[in-house]
């Protein structure tokens, strides 16, 4: 069975498109001080969904999972706007790196020198940023997103080779090299998953770092990509699409959305706890900053992204109630689009942050995009794929 | 009126689920079943509500974290307030997230080990009980479906039979309930 990309929906996701440029456009027209992060915000937040969509991908087959067979589909169909994705955040990172916009604070070039030409001390020497300028250099740094964005841009083509040789016939020696590309894949993923948190948000607050701050990224994305996958399976539900799936597919994609929240809360907590507790200087500025100007979104995230989904999607009905679980979803996807907001707007925008029509604006407009690529992604082929090795057990999942 | 007990004997678990299927199709109560190895699916064939177990684990968290917020709160705020590392101690709120470890472990103690004492206490699982086995052979290779005729007055005890034989029970015994 196919999906078919109906023009209602079609046109829907040419309206947000457009909503997108007319906010963009105008951001730029009327404070490009403010367009700037609100576009490296939602060009990130939809790039790590694809990513976090690929890694789950990568995931079933380093585990031999058999489960997810059935919801491989819809996977890839998201995994399918990483290229999208990695344009437009390479895009907007590489100009910032060159110091088009004031996003960070390293790229600035006349912090770097202790004196000026005339011999004269220089009243904009930074000597930390510029202890960090071994790796914190535009040439370094862009090679560095080229390599990130390129290398996992490869791995989703050579992902979606294997899927096409999969759709043509049950091919046992097709899913070992698939299970060797994701193993590759993954060790290529670990490094640079947290290299990539570093370089293109933690490096907004140059002076401050965490070594869990790569990790924290990845939960956070890895939680809305298992989200998005959930509410694009329901839709294809609602759409009477996808017969195979049933109530325990779905329940196990709702544990995933459940234990998932908890794991981004964990790491939460330990970067912030310690923070906390030790108390010191250099490491308390970050969260002073979004206590002084930020302090309900901060805690609203906590709301959002732990309390809320870990309260109802605790007891097993609710992970097998579709509409509810559609409704958390939504709520999820915004409570971490609204934690990269905290994790990128306090270095950028201090306390003149908005969360206006630019912000929300250009937050549609990916979206329209996200969804355009994606659907199209799904009607370019059948929703199910029954030569995939594990179809069977797929099918006959049951807890 | 007689009070009989029905013992079928299965040597596969499919055939046994296939059975109580028959047999439940048919308005017969089945008492329980003793296999060597939980069988997939087998609860709501014979009738076994699910488990409430989960809701009792939630509350015993409950009970777990409130200990704790009570415990951190006296002793560290109220009873005894300690000024370490510089850290606010007038109240409680000010001072959370030092205290979020222990209400994690707290919580997760009071519901795992509950879980684990009602498991035990609802089943009859403590020291001294005698077991209940009808036939020793259920914790080897062989599957029993018990049957009581009390129970079962609305259908015959032929028909219990002669359905147990024709769905595949390799064996039946019958016993008296005094």
């Amino acid at each position: 069975m196919n999906y078919t990309f109906s023009s209602k929906t079609r046109n829907i996701c040419f309206i947000l498109m457009a909503i997108g440029l007319v906010s963009i456009v105008g951001a730029f027209i009327a404070d490009s001080h403010r367009a700037w992060p609100s576009l490296l915000l939602n060009s990130f937040f939809f790039m790590a969904i694809a990513l976090g969509s690929l890694f789950f991908i990568a995931i079933q087959y380093a585990a031999e999972a058999g489960w997810s067979a059935v919801v491989k589909r819809p996977m890839e169909a998201i995994a399918s706007y990483l290229p999208y994705g990695a344009v437009f955040l390479g895009i907007v990172v590489t100009l910032s790196a060159l110091h088009f916009n004031h996003i960070y604070h390293w790229a600035d070039p006349e912090i770097l020198h202790p004196t000026l030409e005339n011999g004269q001390p220089n009243p904009h020497f930074d000597k930390i940023i510029a202890g960090k300028s071994g790796f914190l250099n535009p040439v370094f740094y862009i090679i560095r997103t080229v390599v990130y964005l390129l290398g996992w841009v490869l791995f989703l083509r050579a992902f979606m080779k294997r899927s096409e040789i999969e759709a043509k016939g049950l091919d046992v020696t097709n899913w070992k090299r698939s299970q060797s590309l994701a193993a590759w894949f993954l060790v290529f993923f670990a490094v640079t998953s947290s290299t990539s948190a570093w370089d293109w948000i933690m490096s907004i607050d140059t002076h401050w770092f965490s070594t869990l701050f790569g990790w924290y990224t990845f939960a956070g994305f890895f939680v809305s990509a298992l989200t998005m996958i959930t509410l694009v399976v329901l839709y294809l539900k609602g759409q009477g699409l996808l017969p195979e799936v049933t109530d325990n597919h779905i329940h196990d994609l709702g544990k995933f959305m459940f234990a998932f929240s908890i794991f981004w809360t964990y790491l939460w907590t330990s970067q912030f706890m310690l923070i906390w507790y030790s108390n010191i200087p250099e490491e308390v500025t970050y969260y002073m900053d979004r206590f002084a100007n930020y302090k309900f979104l901060f805690l609203l995230n906590l709301f959002l992204n732990f309390f809320f989904p870990f309260l109802v999607l605790m007891k097993r009905g609710s992970k097998r109630n579709y509409n509810l679980l559609f409704f958390v979803g939504i709520v999820i996807l915004f409570g971490h689009w609204s934690d990269n907001f905290v994790m990128i707007m306090p270095g950028t925008m201090k306390e003149h942050w908005h969360m206006g029509w630019v912000e929300i604006g250009t937050m549609l407009g990916f979206l329209g995009l996200f969804g355009y690529v994606v659907l199209s992604k799904l009607a370019s082929r059948p929703v199910s794929n029954p030569t995939h090795v594990f179809y069977q057990e797929s099918v006959h999942h049951h807890i | 009126m007689s009070n009989k007990v029905i013992y079928g004997v299965f040597d596969d678990e499919e055939v046994l689920l296939t059975s109580a299927k028959a047999l439940r199709s048919k308005g017969v109560r089945i008492k329980d079943v003793f296999s060597p190895f939980p069988i997939h699916g087998l609860d709501p064939v014979i009738g076994i509500k699910p488990t409430r177990l989960s809701n009792a684990a939630f509350f015993y968290g409950m009970f777990g974290t409130a200990t704790a917020i009570w415990m951190t709160w006296y002793m560290l705020i109220s009873d005894w307030p300690m000024n370490i590392g510089g850290k606010p101690n007038a109240n409680w709120i000010e001072n959370m997230p030092a205290f979020i470890p222990v209400t994690f472990e707290l919580t997760v103690f009071c519901a795992a080990h509950g879980m684990v004492l009602s498991y035990l206490l609802v089943n009859k699982l403590y020291p001294g009980r005698k077991p209940h086995n009808p036939d020793l052979r259920s914790t080897d290779d062989k599957f029993i479906m018990e049957i009581q005729s009390s129970e079962n007055k609305r259908v015959s005890e032929d028909e219990i039979l002669s359905t147990l034989r024709s769905t595949g029970a390799i064996e039946i015994n019958q016993k008296d309930l005094k």
